[in-house]
């Protein structure tokens, strides 16, 4: 029964692709936009500030930074 | 008080933020208005069984396909950006920020990807009203998407329902209600998501008017007009109600962006509102901000001074003087770490009382100078007129369509066919205009009162922020043209012709 019903789902999904006329273009556009925000974008221009530090590490460093530019 | 920053790094690191939600926002209202235009008429189809509806709608959707893949996760860069350029932000919000948006990703991924694909790909493999309800359910999925960005976005503006704790140096949900529910985000998700159908049945509107203009498609174009002007009248009439109650809360919670908004540097009683120049509207700025014509609306001036008696009855305090509450937080805050470090329970528990008392000021404490704290007025105050003086064009607008339509003369009246095709521009411009009150207003807070943008934040070189502006600035530019080119050629191509079902593409 379930198996069956995934069947019907992914034969939906191709069928609906299959069928795409001008929507290949669209998906091109889709794909092609997120290959450059995850793999360009993300990869190399935005990552994370606080990256590679433990829970404990960011509180203190955030911490450090909130009490030095109130002080100064 | 960030001299330690460079501050062309947080003015290039907030025109990175602005420019991509600017563009983000060309894709969002379009998506939330043409969703109800074309849900509208497949409904009409459904009920009538008239086979010129579903032609009709499908066009619609269409072009709602195409807008939705160019813009579809634009948004996300936002997230992006706030991991990287905002780190003491993002950090500092904690779950507050991720809780909503979480929801919304897991919402708009599921129902939009369900539903989404039932409306293009299932016309022919689903019941009718099945393929109703998944057209509907795919406008409320991106609705509820929108709900709980707004709900973020509002607890910025209106910070409720937490807690700060200075150990983890993160804002703690204590009341999730409070957050997801608050006047603010109720009274802003009804605006903004009304006034994105104004941008969706102008669009509509527009796009049927060229057809009209080019004398093709008359009879799909003339009913699509009625069917998005209804639609379009309906949304501008409460979009200005709901924009009435927005000034009302902006008044009560953010009395400096009203003040910005309106240019009034002196208040006082018996307010009038300035319409532009010299035209005023006597004692009716009180009206609008206070619901008594002889209410007291305070000024640019009077924020910064204060002195004045508040609504709950209390004297406001001066800038000066949040700004020194916000020093005694911030210093709360660094001995209530050193007490922590060095294990003193009653150092601590002092400190964290200090902290408590003074935690509704923390945010000043890194304001150098009151001016900092007034937003750039002229900005403002003509942002404010172009979105209030296009929303009473709308209705003006809308109307006129829908009386044309009456009298049956729709298709003669030319100079409304060409208003029609510049509303589609007025349409995002009067949407920008409204998020520009809404932000320019609210600086120079990140969130209000608690955290400015000097300490929000990371500390990036300069450049790394200029490189990724250009970045985003020449990628969003290539998705508006490739979104405009494609737009325009299913416009030109108009709606299919009428076929036999089983020869129908799922687009």
């Amino acid at each position: 029964m379930i198996r069956k019903c995934l069947v019907s789902i992914f034969e939906f999904y191709r069928d609906g692709f299959r069928s795409m006329t001008w929507g290949r273009t669209l998906w091109v556009i889709i794909l092609l936009k997120l290959f450059v925000m995850f793999f360009v974008l993300r990869a190399f221009f935005f990552t994370p500030y606080l990256e590679g530090k433990s829970d404990d590490e960011k509180q203190r460093f955030v911490g450090e930074e909130l009490i030095e530019r109130g002080v100064k | 008080m960030w001299e330690s920053i460079d501050t062309s790094m947080i003015d290039w690191s907030r025109a990175q933020f602005a420019l991509t939600a600017i563009y983000h926002w060309l894709f969002v209202p379009l998506t939330l208005g043409l969703a109800v235009v074309m849900a509208l008429m497949e409904t009409f189809y459904v009920i009538t069984g008239n086979g010129f509806w579903k032609r009709t709608a499908k066009f619609w959707m269409k072009l709602f396909g195409i807008n939705f893949a160019v813009g579809v996760a634009t948004g996300l860069i936002l997230e992006f950006q706030f991991g990287t350029n905002w780190s003491n932000y993002s950090w500092f919000v904690g779950d507050i920020f991720g809780a909503p948006l979480a929801i919304e990703g897991i919402l708009a991924f599921f129902m939009e990807a369900t539903f989404v694909a039932v409306m293009f790909f299932g016309w022919n493999k689903v019941g009718k009203r099945f393929h109703l309800a998944s057209t509907w359910l795919t406008g409320l999925g991106a609705t509820i998407s929108a709900w709980w960005i707004l709900v973020a976005n509002s607890w910025m503006q209106y910070p409720v329902g937490m807690e700060f704790n200075p150990e983890t140096m993160r804002n703690e949900m204590v009341d999730f209600m409070a957050v997801a529910f608050s006047p603010v985000a109720v009274m802003k998700f009804f605006h903004t998501v009304l006034s994105s159908w104004i941008v969706g049945a102008a669009f509509v509107t527009g796009v049927s008017a060229w057809f009209l203009i080019r004398k093709r498609e008359k009879e799909f174009a003339l009913a699509s007009m009625k069917v998005a002007a209804g639609v379009g009248l309906f949304a501008a009439l409460v979009t200005a109600g709901t924009g009435d109650q927005s000034a009302y809360q902006v008044a009560q919670v953010q009395p400096m962006k009203l003040a910005a908004m309106e240019g009034l540097y002196d208040g006082g009683t018996h307010q009038p509102f300035t319409v532009a120049g010299p035209v005023k509207v006597p004692e009716m700025l009180s009206f609008l901000a206070t619901r008594e014509f002889s209410g007291y609306v305070p000024g640019i001036n009077d924020l910064l001074e204060g002195g004045f008696k508040q609504a709950d009855g209390t004297l406001a305090l001066s800038a000066e003087e949040k700004m020194a509450n916000g020093k005694k937080a911030i210093e709360a805050l660094a001995d209530f770490r050193r007490a922590k470090e060095s294990g003193d329970a009653s150092a601590m528990q002092i400190a964290r009382s200090s902290l408590e008392k003074n935690m509704p000021y923390f945010g000043y404490g890194y304001i150098g100078e009151p001016s900092e704290l007034v937003p750039h007025v002229g900005t403002m105050f003509w942002a404010f007129r172009v979105m209030v003086g296009l929303g009473m064009y709308f209705i003006l607008f809308f109307l006129l369509v829908l009386f044309f339509a009456w009298k049956h003369k729709l298709a003669q009246v030319g100079w409304l066919h060409v208003a029609a095709l510049w509303s589609i521009p007025l349409a995002y411009i009067a949407s920008h205009a409204g998020w520009i009150v809404a932000e320019v207003g609210r600086q120079p807070w990140t969130i209000q009162d608690m955290l400015p943008v000097g300490a929000a934040v990371s500390r990036l070189e300069t450049g790394a922020v200029q490189t990724t502006f250009l970045i985003f600035l020449v990628m969003f530019t290539v998705l508006l043209v490739a979104e405009v080119g494609i737009m325009v050629k299913a416009v030109k191509k108009g709606p299919e012709t009428a076929v036999a079902p089983e020869a129908e593409s799922n687009g």
